[in-house]
């Protein structure tokens, strides 16, 4: 298992990333973390021709409040954002999707614009982006543009990035309010496994306990994480209580596309989905009632 | 942690002692086969069959060839031609099977030809460029279908997919069917998993011209490998020399790689230059012949209302995969107890052994023992359930009670000594069981699903090869010695030297410590090493939980000579009669005026300069060896196939207490404890290690682990992203309870215990989550029980109710 | 097609190597295959097995996932480098003895990488969380139970003595 060869570069910017992709185009690939990549190109299921390496590049660690955005950078590691108090503050469920993702040492090298790229359908962090409706900032030479998390995600392992592009920051919304409570929860067989599959939510509530915000996310049961905006709008005005979230999950199927394998059939998957998606936003409405931002499931 | 002094009355034997081993690999510097680094060292990738049976038309390398850096492709057609097959273990001499495809692929991932190359990298780069032409072929992965006449065949020259079948009668069986109040039958499967070390497979072999002697560094652990791999290679047996002193990073059974370094021997010889295999993961998981048994048992049995069980029919078949080699002797061990640690005064027991195209099996840990006592366990809780019986009152009316030992089984094999119910009672005690059944009840009140499990099984210890000549009467091997020479040097510094690998035994902490107490010396300046096979003394590896007792015994004997020409020089010295002197802490002196004697250093002195000093008929030096038959070892089974199998039997119960979450299927262990009893424990910190680790080893083969085949018969767990290994998070914390009942065949009363915990484990976790599952109407009889697995029957029992509450 | 390669400035436990490596080289190989220090394992080279664990820059890595290319200009630790100055075991190498935390020695350099790191950070670390630390190093022979127990050991005496 070692990788075919390539040619290797580290880029020092942004632009300099933009400039190297533009001139290798297709042959060419970024490393962040490699947490995923370099297993593949040691199986060489990935064979890039180039490597351009960003894992110097300043302004992809950057980590800040804009406006009503919680920013990361793309090569931030999961380990230093798992630890960030300030960013679980602003959007507690990446903290919660991460303490599903991976090992102590897959963290400390693996990065949050890494994950998101990989874009495995099961991955925990671009379930949270799918279901916060978070927007990728992408650069190339020519300029930036901005995706939503319902565009960049558009099969397994492929995203709206084009090959000349290099995703630069990560676009977080954050929920203003006192009462707000979210929850990540999945299966997996052992922990720190991709998940078989995973689900995340998050609410807020008046303070009579209605609800009036929802969002709910299922990952690992599409070809792509599926924020199911319906069953979260039908949670809007009920008090988010047991029987209002049985009855709203229970349709969870047909948002779904799972397929089956080796671990899991696609009828337990949607049944999962079911499950997780009802113990997610039940532990969110406590965590939201509690007026804290949330546990880690 | 051990107590510091020992419990049994012993100076080293059993206290707390730090191993030899372990301060060399906590600093980095263990020495495994892969650390091995030669000038002009070569490196070999593999080309494997993407198909499960196929037949190789053409094999275009010269693309590959002209890759700078690449050396060599060898095809089967060279190898085969120019090396003898592989050893079979059954009487199958035409299932023949060589490192490389002999035209036939018979797995996917089957190794079709090697690329020798300056580095791996590049060697790899020349896999891809090598064309091999398939003419696809019929496969089979059902082993029933298999089994069936008129079935695709995997070796067409065998006649048959069948390597080994018979059916052994012990006692009046039918009769005991026939007048038993009960009987009940069941289907059981064992999944197809193994031990799978975090080391894959490494051989590095250097051909010595000037001396035209093959150097061999292996990670291997394997009976007679030196021989088997001369005479494959038509080599005589002292060409060969295998360097025991690697250490091996982990192998439970299935380091016996014979195939791997066939291959880098061959092509150590051929190039001129040390070649080396160390194989990749992939490579390990679908083409390193290591998966362990795939089994299924038809279980039947005869009890009667008091619960006294009468017989019981075991079938078995196993599913070896493509070739060979042991593998099918895997089905042979459990008959050495074959009626577990129950009174069963008739057996009925019919292994089959069959071939499919899948990849093949080896020895794994237990060989064969822990699926026979997972489907031996799952049949008492069936009792139980069938009579309305508390399963632990079950076992208690059937086990062997102490009293009983020696005891004698149907198939002909004596059980040397046990005290089954003190150590089940114990384990009760310390799992605090009146508590844990509480805690399930109260559970199940609240919705959940909870079960206890309770094993009680044997681990055959004292590894003998009784199973060879029962399974193939053509072999009539019926000693399985091992053996150690002891040497004091000219300065009084004592070396203990055996003859095989180590891989995680503790095997120089087993030699010092026995030598120490012979020779009153204290262990840690005793130095053990493991010898060359040219320089070594027969062994038969460390296999069948044995060392304890064989290489134990072996370093107690050699000490022992030591000790005794100590004492007749003394007693010379002295004048006086050998029964006149004492021997302690090493010197020798008059036993009734202590004063006159002789030390450690004048005794070591005249040893090995002073001839004059001597006592006449003893030689000069000071080294020993002693070889040790396996005790009660040596005779050949008897018609109806009864065969003393193993001298000892070590005892152990698990008592697991387990929650399944109804709504994932997600198993949950939650309290996890051993009541086990294997004699005197030379080093308890390793005896508790290895059988934790047997736990460990269990709860991956009883929840997670399981190489699966596809329809097309592809692998399709050969990463450790499929084939799930268990973490420290799924592993409980286990509590071990000791118990010694001290064997009356061993030198210190000691038995085996290296497969301790994973031959009852699994046993016990599939009799927890079958408790669990009971209150639903549902039962589970396989392994893994996967997430999957569980939800599934969970669901369909859930179903169930409902369909009757419609109607 | 030439191999590419590039030179890299590597310190490995507080030495300098300047090398020249190729650019597909994996970091456990380099540090096993040119620096021949070959206390770190490899398993299974695609990251889930944890023998190659090695500190870089403080925190434990994947070796498998990293190419030594990427190290370059970094510092890294490995099992070699976790001894005390004068050559003699640290308190944790140390508690590893004392509780047989290991059998067959081949997942232990990867076990002490991750239970040094988890010390340094958490320096009284519940059962538990020993377990999640060691969670992605996997091990055969002990069931994890004497490791648990070296590091608690190893905390204690760390607390006590104020010794690494």
């Amino acid at each position: 298992m070692k990788a075919a060869i390539f040619e290797y570069a580290r880029a020092d910017s942004v632009a300099q990333a933009c400039s190297l992709l533009a001139e290798y185009g297709a042959d060419a690939k970024l490393i962040a973390g490699g947490q995923s990549l370099v297993p593949m190109m040691a199986m060489r299921l990935a064979r890039p021709a180039w490597l351009i390496d960003v894992n110097r590049i300043a302004e992809l660690k950057s980590s800040r409040r804009d406006g009503a955005d919680w920013v990361t950078g793309a090569a931030l590691r999961q380990a230093d954002v798992e630890r960030d108090g300030e960013a679980a503050r602003a959007v507690p469920l990446i903290r919660q999707g991460l303490y599903w993702v991976g090992h102590v040492q897959t963290k400390n090298r693996g990065t949050v614009g890494g994950s998101l790229v990989q874009a495995d359908p099961a991955a925990e962090l671009p379930l949270v982006a799918q279901t916060l409706g978070a927007r990728f900032v992408l650069r190339r030479t020519a300029g930036e543009r901005t995706v939503s998390a319902s565009e960049f995600f558009q099969a397994p392992m492929m995203t709206a990035t084009e090959p000349d592009e290099c995703l630069a920051e990560v676009r977080w919304p954050v929920w203003q309010g006192e009462r707000i409570g979210s929850a990540f929860d999945e299966l997996s067989i052992r922990h720190g496994d991709y998940a078989i599959v995973a689900a995340c939510a998050q609410v807020e509530v008046d303070s009579a306990g209605r609800c009036v915000r929802a969002v709910l996310g299922i990952g690992g049961a599409a070809a792509v994480p599926v924020s199911v905006e319906a069953i979260a709008r039908s949670l809007q005005g009920t008090q988010l209580e047991d029987a209002a979230i049985d009855a709203a999950v229970e349709s969870i199927g047909q948002y779904l596309d799972p397929g089956s394998d080796v671990h899991a059939t696609a009828e337990y998957r949607v049944h999962l989905a079911r499950v997780l998606a009802a113990r997610v936003l039940r532990q969110a409405r406590a965590n939201a009632a509690g007026g804290g931002r949330g546990s880690r499931a | 942690m051990a107590e510091k002094t020992s419990p049994y009355g012993f100076r080293y034997i059993g206290a707390k002692r730090r191993t030899k081993e372990d301060p060399r690999f906590v600093t980095g510097r263990g020495r495994y086969a892969a650390d091995v680094q030669l000038p002009g060292m070569l490196h070999v990738a593999i080309v494997a069959s993407p198909y499960p049976s196929a037949r190789i038309k053409s094999i275009q390398a010269a693309e590959a060839l002209a890759l700078p850096g690449v050396r060599c492709v060898l095809t089967g057609a060279e190898l085969c031609a120019a090396i003898d097959a592989l050893y079979v273990g059954v009487d199958a001499p035409k299932v023949k099977r060589y490192p490389l495809a002999d035209g036939l692929v018979r797995y996917a991932g089957e190794w079709v030809a090697a690329v020798v190359a300056e580095t791996r990298a590049i060697a790899e780069d020349a896999v891809e460029l090598i064309e091999v032409d398939y003419e696809p072929l019929p496969h089979l992965v059902d082993p029933e279908e298999a089994a069936k006449p008129g079935a695709v065949l995997v070796h067409p020259e065998h006649g048959t997919n069948v390597l080994y079948h018979r059916k052994f009668v012990w006692g009046a069986v039918d009769e005991a069917f026939d007048k038993a109040d009960h009987r009940l039958a069941f289907r059981a499967r064992w999944g197809r998993s193994a031990t799978v070390p975090i080391e894959t497979f490494v051989a590095v072999a250097q051909w010595d011209a000037g001396n035209e002697i093959l150097d061999i560094w292996a990670s291997i652990q394997m009976p007679k490998f030196p021989d088997q791999v001369a005479r494959a290679l038509r080599l005589p047996g002292n060409a060969v020399r295998v360097h025991f002193d690697i250490d091996v990073g982990g192998s439970y059974g299935v380091k016996r790689g014979i195939k791997h370094t066939l291959l880098v021997s061959y092509l150590a010889m051929k190039l001129k230059a040390p070649v080396r295999f160390l194989e990749d993961r992939l490579e390990n998981m679908r083409g390193g012949d290591m998966h362990g048994p795939d089994r299924i048992f038809d279980m039947q049995v005869a009890f009667d209302h008091d619960g006294t069980l009468r017989a019981w029919k075991i079938k078995a078949l196993d599913d070896v995969g493509a070739y060979a080699g042991r593998s099918p002797l895997q089905l042979g061990k459990p008959v050495s107890a074959i009626c577990g640690p129950y009174r069963i005064p008739a057996v009925e027991y019919e292994p089959t052994s069959v071939m499919t195209h899948k990849t093949p099996q080896e020895a794994v840990r237990g060989f064969g023992q822990s699926p026979t006592n997972f489907a031996m366990e799952l049949t008492i809780d069936r009792v139980a359930r069938h009579l309305g019986m508390d399963r632990l009152e079950l076992r208690r009316k059937n086990l062997i009670r102490k009293e009983e030992f020696p005891y004698r089984i149907p198939s002909g094999t004596t059980y040397d000594s046990g005290d089954y119910h003190t150590v089940l009672d114990k384990a009760l005690k310390a799992a605090d069981y009146a508590e844990l059944v509480r805690r399930r009840d109260e559970a199940r009140r609240a919705g959940r699903l909870a079960g206890i499990g309770v094993s009680t099984c044997l681990e055959p210890s004292g590894g003998n090869s009784s199973f060879e000549p029962l399974f193939n009467p053509k072999n009539e091997t019926t000693t399985w010695m091992d053996s150690c020479l002891v040497r004091v040097d000219l300065n009084g510094a004592i070396t203990g030297v055996f003859g095989t690998s180590s891989s995680g035994q503790g095997h120089q902490t087993l030699v010092s410590t026995v030598v120490g107490e012979v020779l009153e010396r204290d262990p840690s300046g005793i130095r053990v090493i493991a010898a060359d096979s040219l320089n070594a003394l027969p062994s038969n590896s460390p296999v069948g939980s044995r060392m304890a007792i064989m290489l134990g015994g072996a370093a107690a004997g050699a000490a022992r000579k030591i000790r005794d020409t100590l004492v007749r020089i003394g007693a010379h010295n002295l004048g006086l009669a050998v029964s006149a002197v004492t021997y302690r802490d090493g010197d020798v002196f008059d036993t009734l005026h202590p004063e006159k004697r002789l030390a450690w250093d004048q005794l070591v002195d005249v040893a090995h300069r002073k001839f004059h000093k001597m006592p006449p008929d003893l030689e000069p030096g000071l080294q020993a060896k002693f070889v040790w038959e396996v005790p009660t070892g040596g005779t050949l089974p008897t018609e109806d196939g009864q065969v003393q199998m193993y001298p000892c039997y070590s005892f152990e119960t698990h008592v697991v207490y387990v929650e399944v979450d109804p709504d994932t299927g997600k198993p949950v262990l939650q309290r996890y404890v051993v009541g086990h009893d294997c004699g005197v424990m030379i080093n308890p910190d390793i005896v508790h290690g290895m059988t934790y680790g047997g736990v460990a080893h269990g709860v991956g083969a009883a929840l997670y682990e399981k190489f699966a085949f596809s329809e097309e018969g592809q692998l399709l767990s050969g990463t450790f992203m499929d084939y799930l290994i268990p973490s420290a998070l799924e592993v409980p914390e286990i509590s071990i309870v000791d118990h010694c009942t001290p064997s009356p065949l061993t030198t210190f009363g000691q038995k085996g215990s290296g497969e301790a915990g994973y031959l009852g484990g699994p046993a016990a976790i599939a009799c927890a989550i079958n408790d669990a599952l009971d209150p639903i109407g549902t039962a589970i009889a396989e392994t893994p029980m996967s997430h999957l697995g569980l939800w599934s029957l969970i669901r369909a029992a859930r179903a169930k109710p409902k369909m009757k509450d419609a109607a | 097609m030439n191999e590419p390669t590039s030179s890299v400035c590597i310190t490995v436990n507080g030495v300098e190597h300047r090398c020249e490596v190729p650019t597909r080289l994996s970091l456990v190989d380099f540090l096993r295959e040119t620096l021949r220090l070959t206390g770190t394992h490899v398993g299974c080279e695609h990251g889930i097995c944890g023998a190659c664990s090695v500190i870089l820059d403080g925190d434990p890595v994947r070796s498998c996932l990293m190419f030594a290319v990427q190290a370059d200009g970094h510092s890294i630790t490995t099992v070699e480098g976790l001894a005390n100055a004068d050559g003699s075991m640290s308190v944790l190498q140390d508690s590893f003895c004392e509780t047989h935390g290991l059998q067959c020695g081949y997942c232990t350099p990867g076990m002490l990488v991750a239970t040094h790191s988890l010390l340094k950070h958490n320096p009284n670390p519940s059962a538990g969380e020993i377990r999640e630390a060691i969670s992605g190093n996997l091990c055969r022979c002990t069931g994890y139970q004497q490791i648990v127990d070296a590091v608690q050991l190893a905390a204690q005496r760390i607390a006590s003595t104020g010794n690494r």
